[in-house]
């Protein structure tokens, strides 16, 4: 296998594999970035994934080849709308912010295939006809070399993951809104002194996590995994949210974490083929995002800090 | 004193709202939320049988549920009791096929291989925790992974030979019991709950009357001060990651040793760690109540088995309404707060 070959499995296999993450990732930056730790990235994914395939079973003859498009719009809104129990618990009740993302966990499992098992009567759904597929992006596929790695064989969503991390991006750091939402993370009260809505702008971030959570659980659904039952999203929010700590709390780092845990999936998929490669062991492949995530965590590689204000509950005139 | 009563009135409301939740649930969807109870219930005490899984299904969960109710007490939030059971029960199981002694030595010997390996897996984010300050709950997470993934390449690669499965373990080393299967016409109910009991009473008296236990809860309370009366946070907070462990650690040997009897590669989680975050909340980390509430878990998982059966209902709903209870035992603070706020006010 010639090195070209290599980079032209390798690549797209491991932008496949990243978009869901990086979609999610993003998500629990904007929460994490206002002070709300977001265990529940795994639920916000699993009700994606069910509502993307759901949707996608019952409107594809509705909207034909956009039906993937459609779903995972609908599955951000209802990914948005169910965060809001967990902006519920953890800013206006005061819960401990970990306990209510186990919850919401819990409960995204238990809503999903009870509800699969409602409506189709067994306990995984059909598979979707309407799924996304791999095309050539147009003029940029036929740049020679680059092209036929980057651009060849690519699912759209990739792209769109990508440049979803270079928006959130200039929202968090370029924006007023961005500002305000960073500083009720690192420092409630002052920005509370300076009239800025904490409860808002939790609420409101928590939200936008349900949202790329809902759309990270969708498109794993419509480009990997192509039906729902309780094996669907198996760790993919956790190791989302890996990504969120490795990428230091950074929409940047967090795609480039995201990407780099991808890499290593891809890796573990198809590293029989790959000469070096096909003697490591697959387990090390598939543990190492988590290792390396514990080694960045201990200071091995660059401090990783955290909002100075993640997971304490903001309560009013408390000091 | 009102404290105790809020810590004892809180988990059974939750628990009424989340059992109410659940009978909303089942009448939305057109099912009779009665006999949907009614199936739980005989699912879980019909018969004897019944009886004996539900004891079965109980043992793990106290031991998860002292895992995590042991951590909280300090302070911290063991998450992981998920992958410290996967290692427990890995470690046990390893013993219990490929050692050969005779059972009085090898039964102790299996458990507390498991202890250990679970303490082991508990002493890492304890390490990091209390030398690095890095957050347990991230480490714990992570190091899940890493047992699941790392257990299922042992059992192919080096247990058996590409097999998802490990042999039996030798009857030397199983808490399997004739007698209690006899007597439970066969439920694979085994020797385990009554070292789970033991567990929570160990459990209670470290806490409640030795000097680790008060300095535990101290360094939970106020760390800082802790410090200042003299006691080291860092041993602490170590040693009640290693206990919380162990725990978490026998939770699995009692599956691979008595449940199962082997263990099996698997691509997801048991749950029983993260159940047993569910169990300890509700047992309001207290070792009496975590007993009570992993027994009434116990009873909701088997129960529910028999729901989709006798009265059509899907067994998920049961999830459904853990998720509810563990939501409004969280929140209940708000409500905690408000009234003792009041009672405070009308002085």
């Amino acid at each position: 296998m010639s090195f070209m070959e290599l980079l032209q499995s390798v690549i797209p296999t491991a932008l496949f594999y990243s978009a869901p993450l990086i979609f999610t990732a993003l998500g629990g930056v904007f929460s994490e970035r206002s002070g709300v730790v977001n265990i529940g990235l795994e639920g916000l994914m699993v009700m994606g994934a069910f509502v993307g395939i759901v949707f996608n079973l019952t409107f594809a003859d509705v909207f034909g080849a956009w039906t993937p498009w459609v779903s995972i719009l609908v599955a951000m809104g209802v990914g948005a709308i169910f965060a809001i129990i967990h902006a519920l618990a953890s800013v206006t009740f005061y819960a401990d912010q970990v306990v209510s993302g186990v919850a919401i966990n819990f409960l995204a499992l238990g809503v999903g295939i009870f509800l699969t098992k409602q409506w189709y009567d067994k306990g995984q759904t059909d598979m979707v006809t309407q799924p996304f597929y791999t095309t050539d992006i147009p003029v940029l596929a036929d740049i020679p070399l680059i092209g036929s790695v980057f651009f060849q064989g690519i699912y759209p969503t990739s792209y769109v993951a990508i440049f979803l991390a270079f928006v959130s991006w200039y929202i968090l750091y370029k924006t007023p809104f961005g500002l305000r939402l960073r500083a009720v993370g690192e420092h409630p009260m002052a920005a509370d002194t300076n009239g800025i809505n904490v409860y808002k702008m939790r609420y409101i971030a928590v939200i936008i996590s349900g949202a790329m959570g809902g759309l990270g659980g969708s498109v794993f659904a419509l480009t990997i995994a192509f039906n729902f039952s309780h094996a669907t999203i198996v760790g993919q929010g956790f190791m989302a949210l890996a990504a969120v700590i490795f990428g230091k709390w950074h929409p940047l780092g967090a795609m480039g974490a995201a990407l780099f845990f991808g890499f290593a999936q891809s890796l573990s998929v198809i590293g029989g083929g790959i000469p070096l490669l096909e003697d490591v062991p697959q387990v090390f492949l598939l543990i190492a995002p988590y290792v390396l995530t514990i080694l960045a965590l201990a200071g091995f590689i660059g401090r990783a800090e955290a909002p100075k204000a993640n997971g304490v509950p903001y309560i009013k005139g408390n000091r | 004193m009102e404290n105790k009563w809020f810590n004892i009135l809180v988990p059974i409301i939750s628990v009424l709202i989340g059992l109410f939740a659940g009978a909303l649930i089942m009448l939305f969807f057109g099912y009779n939320p009665i006999q949907g109870y009614i199936a739980l219930f005989k699912g879980a005490f019909g018969d004897l049988y019944f009886f004996g899984e539900t004891i079965r299904q109980t043992t793990p969960y106290i031991f998860t549920g002292l895992a995590v109710a042991f951590a909280f007490r300090a302070g911290l939030f063991n998450i992981g009791a998920e992958g410290q059971v996967i290692v427990g029960w890995l470690a046990a199981v390893w013993v219990g096929t490929t050692i050969d002694a005779p059972m009085y030595i090898h039964l102790p010997l299996a458990l507390l291989v498991a202890a250990i390996a679970g303490a082991l897996w508990g002493f890492i984010p304890g390490l990091l925790k209390a030398g690095l300050g890095v957050h347990e709950v991230i480490i714990t997470i992570m190091l899940n992974y890493i047992a699941l993934y790392s257990s299922n390449a042992i059992i192919r690669s080096i247990l058996t030979e590409n097999a998802d499965k490990t042999d039996m373990v030798a009857p030397t080393a199983s808490l399997a019991s004739e007698w209690l299967a006899n007597t439970t016409y066969f439920s694979r109910m085994h020797y385990g709950i009554f070292i789970a009991i033991l567990a929570a009473v160990a459990m209670w008296f470290i806490i409640e009357r030795t000097k680790l236990g008060f300095e535990l809860k101290s360094v939970g309370y106020n760390k800082h001060a802790s410090k200042y009366a003299g006691m080291s946070v860092k041993r602490n907070i170590i040693l009640a990651m290693v206990i919380s462990g162990l725990f978490a650690g026998l939770a699995g040997s009692m599956e691979g040793l008595g449940t199962y009897g082997n263990m099996t590669a698997s691509s997801g989680f048991s749950n029983i760690g993260f159940d047993g975050i569910a169990v300890a909340l509700l047992g309001a980390n207290n070792a009496f109540g975590v007993v009570l509430a992993a027994f009434l878990f116990g009873a909701l998982k088997v129960g529910a088995l028999n729901m989709p059966t006798q009265a059509g209902v899907p067994n998920e709903l049961v999830d459904i309404i853990i998720a509810l209870i563990i939501f409004f035992v969280a929140s209940s603070y708000l409500i905690r707060w408000i009234i003792l706020r009041f009672k405070r006010e009308g002085k």
